[in-house]
């Protein structure tokens, strides 16, 4: 049975994606998808979806969402916790990696990702139109997503409806940790467009992240690599996400799901796809370093990670929520963050309810 | 047009641990694009076949190939001696699109770089019209954008280098030029090139599951000049989903 929610307040920088656009790099259609699959496929085993189900993407703050017909449970993975206010006025703190069921008329504020993207499964999956074969939002060419774009305040977004019991709720037994180390990479396609001096720099100096990022591509910063004399530019030639870019500045440039398909750019090496999910969760001012692997090496790194989140999956575990009504959270609730978007406070990490007992005293 | 001549050796780049770029060449080149165009229509083959276990897609640009694969489907490095062993016996193709006529308004009101390129050029703005019409366009590859065609063959007498501040606005459906290459803008967008018209015709339409992008590499195109009142009038009938897009295919020119 389907189930409809609205969006009461689309956040910022959410987007519908899935595992992305193949089929259509030859005529320049970026693959888009999800920056972080691993955390899309934990939200999605959460709400009980496959795991390439369309999810809202989260960048920086979370939508809130209003069930409006059927019962629709809601998966968080990421750094993100949530608060449901159900029909009774009832406020309820739903910490992330576990489920919240809304019944219709409940309403769902998903708070801010403290770190890197964050994704909320609907049961059934965000069931948008699929364009070219994807439900994944490309903004600039207006493919996929809502209509081509964002979803927005009033938007009905269809999903499925719960089946079975829908008072047990999913828990995961531990946040999801990706790796930590270098980021490990393989290098070209065009590592012989730089002295050596620049190899070695890459694979040992550490380079910041810079402000200038987003889904298409992240600004680098750190010691400079030097082209050789075949210089800075080519003939134009195929990229992925993970490619990373030396314009003649000598700062690598790292592309993203949105990148385009082809570039100018020597490219000195490309990520591994055990480690793009990582990207995503890097910051202004954050500092990453290096390494070459082989081809076996990424492959075994994939393998592996994708054991680690199949036995993550396995552990999920159901649980039965105590029905706690919270009197002070709801008497906070109707005094002060009426007034102070109740949101905007979890967004910064602040307990909710804390912060308005708080005031009241 | 399939050749037997022997080729240099095609060489084989890491794109990371989920594509190979099948190199042949590194200039833009007709002969080489007739490689990159023979390997394709080669994996084209193998693939409806399904002979190509693992690999995603393949993008052709000027001068090689990037075959995407699943690595979790494919192993990297039997992929590699398989693609190298295809590149060795592929042969080359040429014109092996279609041919289109389309639409475009020269007027200055689309075309705000004209005056200026036929200045530079020390000729008359009809004089670059006519150079722009009388052209046969090869598209070499998409990319960019989406449906974004990078159109080889521009004269010589038109070769200007790029805008020294890029436009922060495009309108979409602008013709443009810069070096030896036309283009298309499909959308709108920041861009470089020199805008010398526009046309009425959708480039990319993301509801034509088909088709999307108009152009496919190795088709070509021919410009032709329309007036204002047909740019609108045509305009009009594109928006409204009215147009016959194999109306701008001659007769006896569709393959």
């Amino acid at each position: 049975m389907s189930a409809v929610v609205e969006v009461v307040d689309a956040g910022l920088a959410v987007s519908v994606q899935d595992r992305g656009r193949t089929g259509f790099r030859n005529i320049g259609v970026p693959v888009s998808g999800a920056l972080d699959v691993v955390l899309m496929a934990a939200a999605n085993a959460l709400a009980g979806n496959p795991s390439e189900a369309a999810v809202l993407e989260v960048g920086l703050s979370g939508p809130s969402l209003k069930a409006l017909s059927g019962t629709v449970r809601i998966g968080l993975a990421g750094d993100m916790g949530a608060q449901v206010v159900n029909t009774r006025g009832q406020l309820l703190k739903v910490a992330p990696w576990r489920t919240a069921t809304l019944f219709p008329g409940d309403i769902i504020r998903i708070g801010g990702v403290s770190h890197g993207v964050g994704y909320v499964a609907l049961s059934g999956g965000v069931q948008v139109p699929a364009q070219l074969g994807s439900r994944s939002t490309y903004l600039r060419a207006a493919i996929g997503g809502v209509q081509g774009r964002a979803p927005k305040a009033g938007d009905r977004l269809q999903c499925e409806a719960v089946r079975g019991d829908p008072w047990l709720e999913s828990r995961a037994q531990a946040p999801w940790h990706h790796e930590t180390g270098p980021i490990r990479v393989i290098l070209g396609p065009q590592e012989d467009h730089f002295t050596p001096q620049a190899l070695e720099t890459f694979l040992t100096r550490p380079y910041a992240v810079t402000r200038d990022m987003d889904r298409m591509g992240l600004r680098l910063e750190g010691d400079t690599l030097a082209h050789n004399e075949q210089g800075a530019e080519i003939v134009s030639d195929g990229v992925a996400p993970g490619t990373i870019q030396v314009p003649a500045n000598g700062q690598p440039i790292v592309l993203m799901a949105d990148c385009q398909t082809s570039g100018g750019y020597p490219k000195i090496a490309t990520v591994i796809r055990a480690d793009l999910p990582r990207l995503a969760h890097l910051r202004p001012g954050d500092e990453l370093r290096f390494v070459a692997v082989s081809h076996a090496e990424a492959a075994a790194a994939l393998r592996e990670q994708v054991q680690r989140l199949a036995d993550w999956v396995g552990a999920i575990q159901n649980f039965r929520p105590p029905g706690v009504i919270d009197e002070a959270a709801l008497y906070g609730a109707n005094l002060i963050c009426g007034v102070v978007r109740g949101d905007e406070w979890a967004l910064h990490g602040v307990d909710f309810n804390h912060y308005c007992g708080a005031q009241h005293v | 047009m399939t050749t037997d001549l022997a080729h240099p050796p095609a060489r084989l780049l890491s794109v990371g641990d989920a594509a190979w770029t099948v190199e042949f060449g590194n200039a833009i080149d007709p002969a080489i694009h007739g490689r990159v165009l023979g390997f394709s229509s080669l994996l084209d083959a193998l693939s409806s076949d399904g002979r190509l276990e693992g690999v995603v897609e393949w993008v052709p640009t000027f001068r090689s190939v990037t075959v995407h694969f699943d690595p979790l489907r494919a192993d990297a490095l039997a992929l590699h001696d398989l693609l190298a062993e295809l590149a060795g016996k592929s042969g080359s193709l040429s014109a092996a699109g279609c041919r289109w006529h389309i639409p475009v308004c020269f007027d200055a009101s689309c075309a705000p770089d004209l005056d200026e390129v036929a200045a530079a050029k020390g000729m008359g703005r009809e004089d670059v019209v006519r150079l722009m019409t009388e052209t046969v366009f090869t598209v070499y590859m998409l990319g960019f954008l989406p449906g974004f065609p990078y159109l080889g063959g521009l004269p010589e007498a038109l070769d200007m280098p790029r805008l020294a501040t890029p436009r922060k606005v495009v309108p979409s459906r602008s013709i443009a030029i810069a070096g030896r290459m036309c283009a298309a803008y499909p959308w709108q967008s920041p861009g470089g090139w020199r805008l010398l018209g526009r046309t009425p015709v959708r480039l990319f339409d993301p509801a034509n599951a088909r088709r999307p992008a108009l152009l496919a590499p190795g088709d070509q195109v021919v410009w032709q000049a329309i007036d204002t009142d047909t740019y609108e009038a045509l305009d009009e009938e594109c928006a409204a989903g009215r147009f016959d897009l194999s109306s701008l295919l001659k007769e006896g020119e569709a393959t």
